[in-house]
Formats: C-alpha cells, sequence, structure tokens
C-alpha cells in the first residue's frame, strides 16, 4: 500500500469508529423508545430508520449535502461549511449507518422485555441502575452486532462519501472512494489490493459476528 | 393495629379494576378470585407496577400513593418485596448475584435479613455458585423469593408465584413460604386461584371478581360464609382449624391436638409439641349427635359445638353451620335434620370422620 492508502485506511477507520460511538449514543434511546414505545408515530419512525437500506447512496448523499452546504439548515445553525469536511462525513455517515444499529437494538431491547427490568426496579434499582446492570447485558449480543454492522458497513460506504465528502486525501478520502481513484487512474494492481483488503475485512467481521452470536448465547431466565 | 388502606380505580381496554380495601398488615392475606378478576392488577398497584390514575395507599403510617395531592411513590422507593409469577433472575448473574442485587441496594442498617437465614430458609445453600438457567423452576422460585427477601421488605408481594410448577415442586415451596414468614414475620399479600395453596397459607382471604371486591374475611369466615360458598367450588365446603400439638400417641400411630380446649386426634405428625398445625374439616365428614351417647363409637373426633344457622342448600341436604370456637360446617340431609329437630342456640355433638391435614389437601 502507497502512503495514500493507509491515511485512507486511517481516515476509514476513524470515520467508522466515530459513527458508530455517535449512533450508540443517539441510537440506544431511540431504539429503546421504539421498542417500548405505544405511540401511533412508531412505523413512522421505523420506516425513517429503515430508509437509508432501500435509498439509493446517492440520494441520501444529496440531500444531505444540501442539509450541510452554508445554505443549507444544518450549516445555517452551525454558521459553518461541514460540506467536504470530515464532521460532515461522520454526520452523513450517521445517518447512512443508522439502521445497522438501531434494528439490532431494538431487537434486543424487544426480546429482553420489560420483566427484567421491573425485577430490577423491585429490587431497589433506579432507571440508569437497571440500564445498565441489567438491560444491557441481556441485550449483549445486540450491542454486538449493532457495533460490529455499523463499524463495516461505514468502512464500505461510497455513495455517500463521495457526494458529501469529496474525496480529499487525509480528510476524507476514505477507502473505498481510494479504489474508485486507483481504477480511474488505471491503476489496476492497487484497486486489487485495496478491494481484497476491503473483500477480507468484511468477511471477516461478518464471521466474528455470527461467531459471537453463538459463543454468548443469552439464557432467557 | 397497622392498616394497609387502598383505593383504586382504573380501566383498561377490557377491563375495570375499582375497590375500597382495608386490612390489617399482619399474616397471609390471599387475593383469591377467578383469572380475569383483576387479583395481579391489585398487586401491582399495591407495589407501584401500576399507577392507577385514581388511587390512594397507606401502609401503616406512610402513605405511598395519593392522587389528589399527586403523591406518587416510584415502585424503587417502597419497602416492598415483589415475587413474580416466573422468577425473572437476571440471567447474566449466578445465583449469590442474583441474591445480592437488592441486597447490595438498600442501606446498610435497614438490612434486617440476613443472607445466610435467608439461604437456610429456602434450602439453596448448594446452588449459590450456579448459573440461574441450569436450576429447576423450583429452584429458580426459590431463588426469587430470596432476592426479594434480602430487600429487608416491610411488605412481601407473590403474584401465582407456584403457578407455573407442578405439584410436587409446589408442594417443595408452600413450607418455604411458611416459614419465612413464620421466622422473618414479614406480612404476605398473596395472589392465587388454587384451592390447595389458600387452606395451606392463608390467614384472610381478599375476594375479587370482575375488577370488584367481594369480601374480605378470615379464611374459615370466608370457607365458612354461605355467601362465598361458591367461590371456592361446592365439593370442597368445610372449615380450616389452626391447632396446636399437645401430645403424641406413638402406640396408635396418632397426634393429639388442641383447638380451643377441644381435643383433636390425627394420624401422628413428626412435629414437636407446640407446633402450630392446619387442618381442613369437610362438612360431608361432619355428622350430628344430640347428647353425648353413651355408647362406643369407632369415631375418635367429637366436639360439642352450638348450632349458629341452618342453610338450605338443596331439596335434600341442609348446611348447618356450628361454632366450635371458630366455625365449622355440617352437612346433613334433611331428613336428618327434621329427625334432630334441631334449630340456631341448640347445643349438639359433632361427630369427625376425617380431619384432613394440611399437606393432604389437593386441588
Amino acid at each position: 500500500m502507497t502512503d495514500l492508502d493507509l491515511s485512507a485506511l486511517w481516515v476509514s477507520v476513524q470515520l467508522a469508529t466515530t459513527t458508530v460511538l455517535v449512533l450508540l449514543l443517539v441510537g440506544t434511546p431511540l431504539a429503546w423508545w421504539l421498542a417500548h414505545t405505544r405511540s401511533p408515530f412508531k412505523p413512522a419512525v421505523e420506516a425513517l430508520v429503515a430508509l437509508p437500506i432501500v435509498l439509493p447512496p446517492t440520494v441520501l448523499g444529496f440531500y444531505i449535502l444540501i442539509a450541510l452546504g452554508p445554505h443549507g439548515p444544518l450549516g445555517q445553525l452551525m454558521q459553518l461549511n461541514l460540506a467536504f469536511t470530515f464532521t460532515g462525513l461522520v454526520i452523513a455517515s450517521a445517518f447512512y449507518s443508522m439502521p445497522f444499529v438501531i434494528q439490532p437494538l431494538q431487537g434486543a431491547f424487544e426480546a429482553a422485555g420489560k420483566a427484567p427490568l421491573e425485577a430490577a426496579w423491585s429490587l431497589r434499582a433506579s432507571q440508569w441502575d437497571a440500564f445498565l446492570t441489567v438491560i444491557s447485558p441481556i441485550a449483549l449480543r445486540g450491542y454486538i452486532s449493532a457495533i460490529v454492522l455499523g463499524f463495516a458497513h461505514t468502512m464500505g460506504e461510497f455513495g455517500v462519501v463521495l457526494m458529501v465528502g469529496g474525496s480529499i486525501p487525509g480528510q476524507t478520502r476514505v477507502l473505498s472512494t481510494t479504489v474508485f481513484e486507483h481504477v480511474e487512474a488505471m491503476e489496476y494492481g492497487q484497486a486489487h489490493a485495496l478491494s481484497a483488503f476491503l473483500l477480507i475485512f468484511s468477511f471477516v467481521v461478518l464471521l466474528t459476528v455470527y461467531i459471537l452470536n453463538r459463543r454468548f448465547p443469552i439464557h432467557a431466565s | 393495629m397497622s392498616r394497609l388502606v387502598a383505593q383504586f380505580d382504573v380501566r383498561y381496554p377490557t377491563f375495570h379494576l375499582r375497590l375500597d380495601l382495608d386490612i390489617p398488615t399482619s399474616g397471609i392475606t390471599v387475593l383469591f378470585g377467578p383469572s380475569g378478576s383483576g387479583k395481579t392488577t391489585l398487586l401491582r398497584c399495591l407495589a407501584g407496577l401500576e399507577r392507577a390514575p385514581y388511587g390512594f395507599m397507606q401502609f401503616g403510617d406512610t402513605v405511598w400513593q395519593d392522587e389528589t395531592t399527586g403523591r406518587y411513590l416510584p415502585l424503587q422507593t417502597r419497602p416492598i418485596g415483589y415475587v413474580f409469577q416466573e422468577p425473572r433472575l437476571f440471567p447474566h448473574y449466578n445465583v449469590r448475584s442474583n441474591l445480592l442485587y437488592g441486597y447490595n441496594r438498600i442501606r446498610r442498617d435497614t438490612r434486617r435479613i440476613a443472607i445466610d437465614q435467608v439461604v437456610e430458609i429456602l434450602g439453596i445453600g448448594p446452588l449459590l455458585e450456579r448459573r440461574t438457567h441450569r436450576l429447576s423452576g423450583g429452584e429458580q422460585q426459590r431463588v426469587a423469593i430470596g432476592r426479594a427477601l434480602l430487600t429487608s421488605p416491610s411488605l412481601l408481594l407473590l403474584d401465582e408465584p407456584l403457578a407455573s410448577l407442578d405439584i410436587q415442586r409446589k408442594q417443595e415451596i408452600l413450607p418455604f413460604i411458611h416459614r419465612l414468614h413464620h421466622e422473618l414475620a414479614i406480612p404476605v399479600i398473596y395472589v392465587s386461584h388454587a384451592i390447595s395453596e389458600i387452606l395451606q397459607l392463608a390467614d384472610r382471604l381478599v375476594l375479587l371478581k370482575d375488577g370488584s371486591l367481594m369480601g374480605v374475611g378470615t379464611l374459615n369466615e370466608m370457607l365458612t360464609s354461605l355467601q362465598f360458598r361458591g367461590s371456592f367450588g361446592s365439593h370442597r365446603v368445610g372449615a380450616v382449624l389452626d391447632a396446636k400439638i399437645v401430645g403424641h400417641e406413638p402406640q396408635y400411630g396418632l397426634t393429639q391436638l388442641d383447638f380451643s380446649g377441644q381435643r383433636l386426634l390425627v394420624p401422628l405428625q413428626p412435629s414437636a409439641i407446640g407446633q402450630p398445625v392446619r387442618v381442613h374439616i369437610l362438612s360431608s365428614d361432619v355428622s350430628l349427635v344430640i347428647g353425648r351417647s353413651t355408647l362406643p363409637t369407632s369415631v375418635l373426633n367429637v366436639l360439642e359445638a352450638t348450632v349458629q344457622e341452618i342453610r338450605e342448600i338443596s331439596q335434600s341436604s341442609v348446611e348447618v353451620l356450628l361454632d366450635i370456637g371458630a366455625p365449622l360446617i355440617a352437612g346433613i340431609t334433611r331428613k336428618s335434620l327434621m329427625t334432630l329437630g334441631i334449630k340456631p342456640g341448640d347445643s349438639v355433638f359433632a361427630y369427625i370422620k376425617t380431619v384432613a391435614l394440611n399437606e393432604e389437601v389437593t386441588d
């Protein structure tokens, strides 16, 4: 790998890590709400969360680009241009990878149900205490799936990155866009190397998820 | 005497709980009624698992809920122990950590119940280091009871804790509930629809139907009351007497019980003299005689009784409510009633053919 390739790998890893952290912080309460709400808005919110799965990345990237730009709502709010920056890329990736974090968490919270929570409350645990000591461990598999899938999906994104981040070396050029650049420049050897790396990485990540799911079965009651 | 006062009015799509309850905070109170009568909902309202929009609840001197002032103590702050129908043990902890979960969360100076004591009463010593999913249903439920007890609760609430267990497991747990109540002196509210559990455990019955209170009274008052007789299934009308062991006759395989100064003989009991024993006498096992017969009889148990009330049951049968220091029912034929010519206030002798002991009563 060239220095440029390595810097792209580094940007990719930073982006995926930051995106997953942001999504866990924002996604946990949202997934909890979705798992337990009886609100009539639940299906609408679920559909919104799932939207990035079906939407072409260019469409999602286009809207985020508009929103982040100096004249967009987010750009106006923060008084700066987030388009073509790393921060803008994190925001875009968070939307793009949202379903891959929220859905496993929601599933895990639904599977855990209210029963262990009520038991913890009756044993004097506060809401936070009960969530941290009872629900989180029971939902551990959901968290592992959410982290691994969110990370891997962010590593593999291309369309949204290109729309929102451009491909600025060291800032917004990530692995997937680097492959594209190599192919554009007819550097097939380097494209091969990077592609093989992403292929093997993705396989290993998914394999890890499935092995962990077998290793840590949660025994319900 | 300290009392528990509760008024709840809460509507669900298919069900309306509305009642006004006032009971002493001592002993074992069983909430009894058919499924859908609101037993569990009432227990959840008492615990603070459900908040009745119109509600008042006072336990002893402390108001836990008063919606007129907006006062509502959340579940976490109420001094209760709650045991659910399913054990709800935490799967990621072993038995010991489950037991200590609540214990570690109460203030040191409020810990009245020790771990060793609970482990001993519930017989869960060998299980402490085990993972919860390796336990049988009965073992899991015992751990769940222990976990609740270790919060040193002022009130223990049990929601059909034996419902999911087979008869053998039930018989394994019932004595523990009895023991913990007597040894730890914690008032218990117990939800059940099984008559056998009631006969063994209850000091007091709260009868529910369709979300309303049908009646409250001591177990024997309720069992012998004509008004509630249909609620328990006609085949088990009878009386429950709390007697005390006063002597053993091992040569005959018998144990003497004392009840309000009267003697009862039952099959030999393993318990020591002075221990309480609860017996169940079915109305069909009680015959009446006027004046103590001088002729020898094979019936061992003859009690002096006063006729309280005579109730028509059918064209051929009547029930005679007797006072033997507590209510007792004799089921006799209308023809026998005519022959005896008894009326309320008369003295009679009750010949009791069979005295069933607690453990023998099944559903």
